[in-house]
């Protein structure tokens, strides 16, 4: 039933999107990808996967596909404040030649300071051009940190030397939606990492508006897609959890679908880089893994077109989904309950985010994670060969 | 003499906020020029005071556009610091990822940042197809995506976005202008290979994700070595690296070097790509190692343009000024002694020329004061380029052989003269050239390792950081974008000291106390633009030493806690 309540629901809202006007008239996403050789049936498999993303059932597939069809209204403007261009590089990274990166050659990307040809008063007149125009209608996606400490000069754009924050805050004002795309425009990133010299911020600590975190170091391709993708399909706020995520991204840990997990419950774990466990694709905790702690999805998405992501290149997880992560999950390479460094900052390191947190997860887990692989290695000693 | 001012901000399709002021006489030649970074972050004083291990993790946030270079920086400065020797296996597999990070840097800057400074779009409508497509061989001999058919397809395309009036992201920009030089089915050979390398770089980046875990910011290196040993270990895994490999390769041979080669014949009497370089002194870092001993690229600096010798590099003799940064202290000093201290002190009202031509009320750079966030970093007083064209002179130079082959059939076959590398033509060629160095000789690095892993498995080199004990150690190098070096010390176990001096810290730094201008200036001066409110050419010559200018900015922490005394790494700063 309330299955079939948000079904009901989703089909209203496209059918009252697909009313807008396009964008360009001349295009279609079906005829776009006719022309680039893919069939309904590959596209239909795109939006089968995607639509296991969004965790829906699989009986809205046709509605992800049409929310992905009707892409062309929307208009976008990409904001660049304290950051290193990751995020933007990430979505260039996007399935190609397929069809995350068709959705994203077919929307319109009215302003990205990366890729734009114009330049100086002329992208100026773009970006305002865009915000007068499309007002109210357009989404917004801001990257990296907003400097707001004593002094927001830390960061000025255009001849008339605007500071970033005030560039963020006027389009946030006319925006439809926002996004912070990546832990910079998120929760600060690294500029606000301890001592944070700049005073960086979160793009939602400098707006009213209600801001999506779409975080990561940078977020995968398939994460800003598929939340421009759930955008379109409800036009309301998704399930979100305590820190803004959608909940579809960043609902589950990188430890629940580890491909590593099956190692960590048999005890099999990488003392050092380099040994013999890691030949085996042992399990990484003890190297400092903090895929229990890091809510995100790249256990299942993986980065580039599926070619890897950093557990399975052996490297533990740095949980860069996660507010101030620099600061709470470092050293990256000592398992959380055992480390060496964990009162550089007076504190300040996971343990002691462990115990601040005390009422969630990563406290509990912490204790529960370090338990179970202190037994796990007591009950198995082919790890002490 | 009256003169005007025109300001260009933000300077797009970099990495990082860029900000470029010129005075033009009334003959619009530009009289004076002056470079500002308008955003300061300060990763150096975040690094203080972490576990070394993760140097490299915070310093590879420097930049996502070059997103290896400071992480192996990070990681090797620590190594250097410790005394560390990682395994063969780990130095070649860094190796590749390295020549993964500069074939898509280099496609990714040609055609993606700095293409549309020579390729006018809207002009491709008018290409003739047949012609075209018979044009694209005389660069090469197997020309890529330029059968009839393709270009049909991508002039429909185009037209469909021009009709319509709606450009996206081509909109605003200087199509029409007088110096794009390309015929109208040039134009059209570039734009396909334009979208052609759309994808092409993402398998670039598929390269370096199958040793780095993912791309943008690989995380597989480690202090000590690398941590994939299970995919070097994996035959399909090493199998499909060589397939996409020679994916890229072929690309950048039949593609992008043959776009260069056309770029050569169209652009050789055009003013704004032609003009010598400003500052004729280069330096470069060896980089690169194809087997156990050897190097691609040499170590040495060039002074004013004499190939007839190379000077070595005294680490010692590099120091940064602040005199017109927005920092306190403007002596110059070695970057192990430096100082950071903020000193924002705002920007000038003035009347600069506006996007109609006309004068308007702007917010200007004082240039008699302070006016950029990036320090000017001097060899024994002395301004430096660094970057490929630097990298490849320093090597042609001395006589290596595989460089000098590259070099030498590239001035052959365009019958420039070896004076056309001294120029923006010549850096933009200098970054080809580079790739088409490393993708004649890669396939030796990954021979070495096929090899050595048959004998030999060990990927990481054990160790143990004494909190007794004080460590001092760096890296340098050269990255796609330049000579970079990262210095750091350990003491109690944590990071005290950390700096990083960058390419673009090199390249757009300001003015320096005895008047000497940056490169990015002293190259604009004498520029004629045709229009001054459509500076082109200034873009133009500023994309040709591809920017990124988070990279340049650096701040360093010099008492702890204090947060009002900074220590900013001028030389030794960050990577691209």
């Amino acid at each position: 039933m309330k299955e079939n309540s948000l079904f009901n629901r989703l089909s209203k809202r496209l059918e009252s999107l697909e009313k807008l006007p396009k964008i360009d008239e001349t295009k279609s996403i079906p005829k776009v990808l006719e022309e680039k050789g893919f069939s309904r049936r590959d596209f239909m498999k795109w939006a089968t996967a995607v639509t296991a993303m969004l965790a829906l059932p699989a009986n809205f597939t046709p509605l992800v596909a049409k929310a992905a069809e009707i892409s062309d209204r929307l208009p976008i403007i990409w904001l660049h404040m304290a950051e290193c261009t990751g995020c933007s590089e990430s979505l260039l990274r996007t399935d190609a030649p397929t069809i995350d990166s068709l959705i994203f050659d077919y929307i319109s990307l009215e302003y990205h300071e990366t890729l734009m040809a114009s330049a100086g008063w002329q992208a100026e007149e773009n970006l305002e051009h865009a915000i007068e125009k499309h007002k109210g209608n357009y989404i917004l996606m801001v990257e990296g940190g907003i400097p707001s400490g004593d002094t927001d000069f830390y960061l000025t754009i255009g001849g008339h030397g605007k500071t970033g924050e005030q560039n963020a805050k006027d389009a946030c004002e006319s925006a439809k939606a926002i996004f912070a795309i990546g832990t910079c425009s998120s929760f600060g990133g690294v500029q606000a990492a301890n001592p944070n010299p700049t005073g960086a911020v979160a793009l939602s600590k400098v707006t009213n508006r209600t801001v999506i975190n779409v975080p990561g170091c940078p977020p995968s391709e398939k994460n800003i897609v598929g939340t421009l993708l759930h955008f379109i399909l409800y036009g309301t706020l998704p399930a979100l959890d305590p820190y803004n995520r959608p909940k579809w991204a960043y609902g589950l840990r990188i430890h629940d679908l580890c491909e590593r997990r099956g190692h960590f419950d048999a005890g099999e774990f990488v003392e050092e880089f380099g040994d013999e466990g890691a030949k085996k694709g042992y399990c990484l905790y003890k190297v400092g893994c903090k895929g229990p702690y890091t809510f995100n999805n790249c256990s299942k998405n993986k980065f580039n077109q599926h070619t890897s992501w950093p557990i399975q290149a052996g490297h533990g997880c740095i949980g860069c989904s996660e507010p101030d992560f620099w600061d709470t999950m470092g050293p990256f390479e000592e398992p959380v309950a055992d480390r060496l460094y964990n009162s550089v900052f007076g504190g300040l390191g996971a343990d002691a985010t462990a115990d601040k947190i005390g009422v969630g997860l990563l406290a509990v887990t912490g204790i529960g994670i370090a338990a179970h692989a202190a037994i796990s290695k007591f009950k198995h000693p082919k790890d002490e060969e | 003499m009256s003169t005007k001012r025109v300001i260009v901000d933000p300077i797009t399709r970099i990495e990082g906020h860029l900000r470029i002021e010129v005075e033009v006489d009334e003959n619009n030649v530009i009289q004076d020029a002056f470079s500002s970074a308008t955003l300061w972050r300060g990763l150096e004083t975040i690094v203080k005071n972490r576990d070394p291990r993760d140097a490299g993790f915070l310093m590879q946030r420097i930049c996502g556009v070059c997103t290896f270079s400071h992480y192996r920086a990070g990681i090797e400065a620590v190594e250097d610091a410790l005394g560390i020797v990682p395994p063969l296996n780990a130095k070649l597999t860094r190796s590749l990822m390295n020549q993964a990070l500069f074939m898509h840097d280099h496609v990714v800057h040609f055609y993606h940042l700095h293409g549309l400074d020579w390729v006018d779009v809207v002009s491709a409508l008018d290409a003739d197809v047949a012609k075209a497509s018979k044009e694209a061989f005389k660069y090469t001999k197997y020309p890529i995506a330029t059968g009839e058919n393709d270009l049909l397809k991508v002039k429909d395309r185009v037209k469909a976005f021009v009709d319509k009036g709606e450009l996206g992201p081509f909109a605003n920009a200087y199509w029409g202008h007088g110096t794009f030089k390309f015929t109208p089915e040039q134009n059209l050979i570039a734009l396909s290979h334009y979208l052609k390398a759309l994808e092409v770089q993402r398998t670039a980046a598929q390269l370096m994700a199958m040793f780095g875990g993912k791309q943008p910011h690989p995380q597989s290196l480690t202090v000590g070595g690398v941590t994939c040993v299970m995919d070097l270990l994996d035959p399909s895994r090493m199998g499909e690296y060589l397939t996409k490999y020679k994916e890229v390769a072929n690309f950048i041979e039949h593609a992008y070097y043959a776009d260069i080669k056309m770029a050569g014949g169209a652009y050789f009497k055009e003013g704004s790509v032609t003009a010598q370089a400003g500052t004729m002194n280069f330096m470069s870092h060896q980089m690169m190692e194809l087997n156990r001993s050897e190097y691609l690229f040499d170590t040495g600096i060039i002074l004013n343009g004499d190939l007839s010798k190379v000077y070595p590099i005294n680490e010692d003799l590099i120091t940064e000024e602040a005199t017109h940064s927005w920092y306190a202290d403007n002596e110059p000093l070695h970057p192990y002694n430096g100082k950071t201290n903020p000193n924002y002190t705002g920007l000038k009202d003035k009347m600069t020329i506006g996007p109609d031509g006309k004068e308007i009320p702007s917010k200007s750079l004082d240039d008699q004061g302070k006016y950029s966030w990036i320090k000017s970093p001097r060899y024994d007083g002395q301004v430096m380029e660094v970057g490929p064209l630097s990298c490849l002179l320093v090597s042609y130079a001395k006589g290596n052989t595989k460089v000098k082959a590259v070099v030498d059939e590239f001035l052959q076959e365009t019958g420039l003269p070896t004076e056309a590398l001294f120029t923006a033509l010549g850096r933009t060629a200098a970054r080809c050239l580079q790739a088409m160095a490393i993708i004649r000789n890669g396939m030796e690095t990954f021979n070495t390792l096929i090899e050595n892993l048959k004998v030999d498995q060990e990927t990481c080199a054990s160790y143990h950081i004494d909190k007794d004990k004080e460590y001092k150690g760096r890296f340098i190098g050269d990255v796609p974008r330049g000579m970079l070096s990262h210095w750091v010390r350990i003491k109690n176990g944590v990071i005290e000291n950390y700096q990083a001096v960058v390419p673009s810290t090199w390249n757009a730094g300001p003015t320096d106390s005895k008047g000497q201008k940056g490169p990015y200036e002293s190259n604009l001066i004498g520029l004629k633009v045709e229009d001054i409110s459509k500076p082109l050419e200034i873009i133009r010559i500023i994309h040709s030493f591809d920017p990124c200018i988070a990279c340049a900015v650096h701040v360093m922490d010099k008492k702890g806690n204090n947060l009002g005394v900074y220590k900013v790494d001028p030389i030794y700063g960050c990577s691209c």
